[in-house]
């Protein structure tokens, strides 16, 4: 791989702008979506962009007692964290652009880093809503952590593999055993609820409660920043489920590999846009209650069928 | 843990109306509350005394912008009963249609608010859609979706036409089956029934002694309605049933709600076959006798108290307005504490608050800058101010 394909590859596709651009499309797929479901006509194609662009326009405003050089860097960092995770997964076909042993693993964690910038902003803001709002990101991110490794670890334990593209290159081979993980496939679906910081789970940026959470103080261009990773960690996590839980691209010609690719994400993104329209937001004790006593259990069900297919089919 | 005070209002996201909050949190438990009025003190019940009887309607009518025929009609009858004058049925029967329909679009409209305020979009966009059929119902009567102009001393300004009425019975059929719906998603819907179920009680005892009015009283087990209690217009001779429930929580006022929509329905339609036929209006002298009364009426929200005082000219002597939500905020606090501040909108939600109807002028003294000022010196106070500030407007008349 020589050094201006590794650049294409990092930068325009399917890197930085290209991942930029699809989810800005999922993010108005997701609005239109919930928009029609609530019998509302919803915003034109080009609306996230306008937002986007809007935003950045907009003036800074940095309390005067944050931080000011953490407070412009921590949206940078987030979105470089999910950008990083993505060049991992595999799009097109069952190889990532990089990949090793062990790299769901480290997915895994360059997604937990968006959820900790977003702690430290809100308690770098010296506000008291966006104190309560980080506080509220930590305690949730306790919550959902656990069951959605869980469920990615079943997958991982069915293939042999640490790798994803190894996950995928294994379901490529039997295809028949992702329907084993279809317990896991759906554990792991709430549990992104809770990272994605959506409904159900969107407690710390409950509007009515505590204005914007931790983002309370942001506006303007970093503001922006945090929604273009938020919108970029929807992009990454479905196509993160979708390698792992099912089969990515199937190994299929490039260009028809790409189609199945961005069918099964706007799939999840649909399938999360219609949690966010059947039901309101719940508590903090209530998801910690429901992540604990029913996710990871049944998360941990879905290791043993594992093993047990592991066992005695393979 | 420590505790932190937090300020909630008067400008939040969850309030919709200035007031403002504070509480006291440990963690996110709320452990004391405390409410404060007074940031929308408009003067009405003074401006009442420099205006006739016939602009005072007008005037109250715009108290509130969702119960404003409650205001208004309660107003009518004290000056009719001050003035004895005996209205005609016909009127007060489309009183009350007008009065049922204002508390079913107010009811469908809080559905709505209960489901934004626990993150349940799609609620909220539904009740509203629906409530536009009342809206229209209320444009086709009287021209105007809120603030209707309907009352007049002595009667009601517009009929209702045959068609009209054919209208809106047809309209009901719709709404009833959305309500239906509704009453469903609230018993039925666990993620939304989880964030209703135990929050903000307020016990049978609790709701007597903080005197609690109309679907907060009701959903603890009181059957306080003074439609039934203190018959007025038309209600003195229609029969219904009061919907109470012994939740004694979110859910209970929830669904009180849902089950007083279909008890409206029911209702309209009785007060609609038997519109009587007859004058919608009598002239009643522009000046008022002497004497004073206490006027009654059930608004959506509760009970509306009305104090007149005529002095024979054709202006009020006094005119006092007790709002629903004046009565209902004592309760707030008792329901605040011990619950989870994710909890505090939907509790303020539930008593359907009105912060700008129920608002009056308050004193609040700090012991040093403790001076009143009347308008003049307040007017002088603002120039010499602005005059610090290089900005000369006293040439200003």
């Amino acid at each position: 791989m020589n050094v201006q394909w590794t650049l294409l590859y990092m930068f325009v596709f399917p890197g930085f702008l290209f991942l930029i651009a699809y989810s800005m499309i999922c993010e108005w797929v997701d609005r239109k979506l919930f928009a029609r479901f609530q019998n509302r006509i919803g915003p034109p194609w080009f609306q996230p962009e306008a937002d986007f662009i809007k935003l950045l326009s907009k003036e800074e405003i940095i309390p005067d007692a944050a931080d000011k050089v953490m407070f412009r860097l921590l949206p940078i960092f987030a979105i470089a964290a999910v950008l990083t995770a993505f060049l991992y997964l595999p799009i097109w076909n069952t190889n990532a652009i990089y990949s090793f042993k062990g790299d769901l693993i480290v997915v895994f964690y360059l997604l937990t880093i968006p959820t900790l910038t977003f702690f430290l902003a809100g308690w770098n803001s010296t506000s008291l809503f966006s104190a309560l709002g980080s506080v509220r990101n930590l305690t949730q991110l306790f919550s959902y952590e656990v069951p959605l490794l869980l469920s990615l670890l079943g997958p991982a334990l069915l293939a042999g593999t640490w790798s994803i593209s190894g996950i995928s290159a294994f379901f490529l081979k039997r295809p028949e055993l992702l329907v084993v993980n279809i317990i896991g496939f759906l554990v792991a679906l709430v549990a992104v609820q809770g990272k994605l910081e959506r409904v159900p789970f969107d407690i710390p940026d409950a509007e009515t409660e505590i204005v914007a959470g931790s983002f309370t103080e942001f506006g303007g261009r970093l503001l922006g920043l945090f929604r273009l990773a938020t919108d970029l960690e929807m992009v990454v996590v479905a196509t993160l489920l979708s390698a792992v839980f099912l089969g990515g691209s199937f190994g299929l010609h490039p260009v028809l590999g790409f189609i199945i690719f961005v069918v099964k994400t706007l799939f999840i993104v649909c399938i999360l846009t219609l949690f966010k329209t059947v039901m309101a937001r719940v508590r903090m004790e209530q998801m910690m209650k429901f992540c604990w006593k029913y996710l990871a259990p049944i998360a941990l069900i879905q290791l043993l069928i594992n093993i047990l297919v592991k066992a005695y089919f393979l | 843990m420590s505790q932190i005070k937090i300020p909630i209002g008067p400008q939040h996201p969850a309030l919709h109306e200035p007031e403002s909050f504070n509480l006291t949190l440990e963690g996110e438990i709320i452990v004391e509350a405390e409410a404060k009025l007074g940031y929308n003190h408009r003067g009405i019940e003074k401006a009442c005394e420099s205006r006739n009887f016939i602009q005072d309607i007008y005037l109250l009518e715009r108290i509130c912008g969702i119960c404003s025929h409650s205001h208004s009609t309660c107003f009518v009858q004290a000056v009719e009963e001050i003035a004895a004058v005996e209205v005609p049925l016909r009127a007060k029967y489309i009183r009350a249609i007008i009065g049922e329909l204002e508390r079913i679009h107010s009811h469908l409209l809080w559905v709505g608010v209960a489901g934004h305020e626990v993150g349940f979009e799609t609620l909220f966009m539904y009740a509203w859609r629906d409530r536009e059929i009342v809206m229209d119902i209320l444009a086709w009567i009287s021209g105007n979706r809120v603030n209707y102009g309907m009352n007049t001393v002595g009667g009601v300004r517009r009929d209702i036409s045959p068609e009209i009425l054919e209208q809106i019975l047809g309209s009901l059929n719709t709404l009833i089956e959305r309500t239906e719906y509704y009453t469903r998603i609230v018993t039925d819907e666990p993620t939304f029934m989880g964030r209703l179920r135990g929050v903000g009680k307020l016990s049978k005892e609790q709701a007597l002694s903080l005197g609690a009015v109309g679907p907060i009283a009701r959903a603890s087990g009181i059957a306080r309605d003074v439609r039934q209690d203190d018959p007025y217009g038309a209600f003195s001779e229609i029969e219904f049933r009061i919907s109470t429930d012994d939740h004694e929580d979110v859910l209970g006022r929830t669904v009180v709600r849902v089950h007083e929509l279909m008890e409206s329905y029911r209702l309209l339609r009785t007060l609609i076959e038997n519109l009587p036929e007859g004058p919608i209006a009598v002239k009643v002298p522009r000046k008022i006798p002497v004497g004073e009364t206490l006027s009654r009426l059930e608004a959506p929200r509760g009970e509306d108290i009305l104090y007149l005082k005529t002095n024979g000219t054709e202006m009020p002597e006094r005119v006092k307005v007790r709002a629903p939500t004046l009565a209902n905020l004592a309760s707030i606090r008792e329901m605040l504490c011990g619950a989870y501040l994710a909890d505090f909108p939907i509790i303020v939600a539930a008593i359907d608050p009105c912060f700008s109807c129920t608002d009056r002028m308050i004193r609040v003294g700090n012991g040093k800058n403790d001076n009143l000022m009347n308008w003049q010196q307040l007017r002088e106070y603002s120039i010499e101010w602005h005059k610090k500030q290089g900005l000369d407007l006293g040439q200003i008349k």
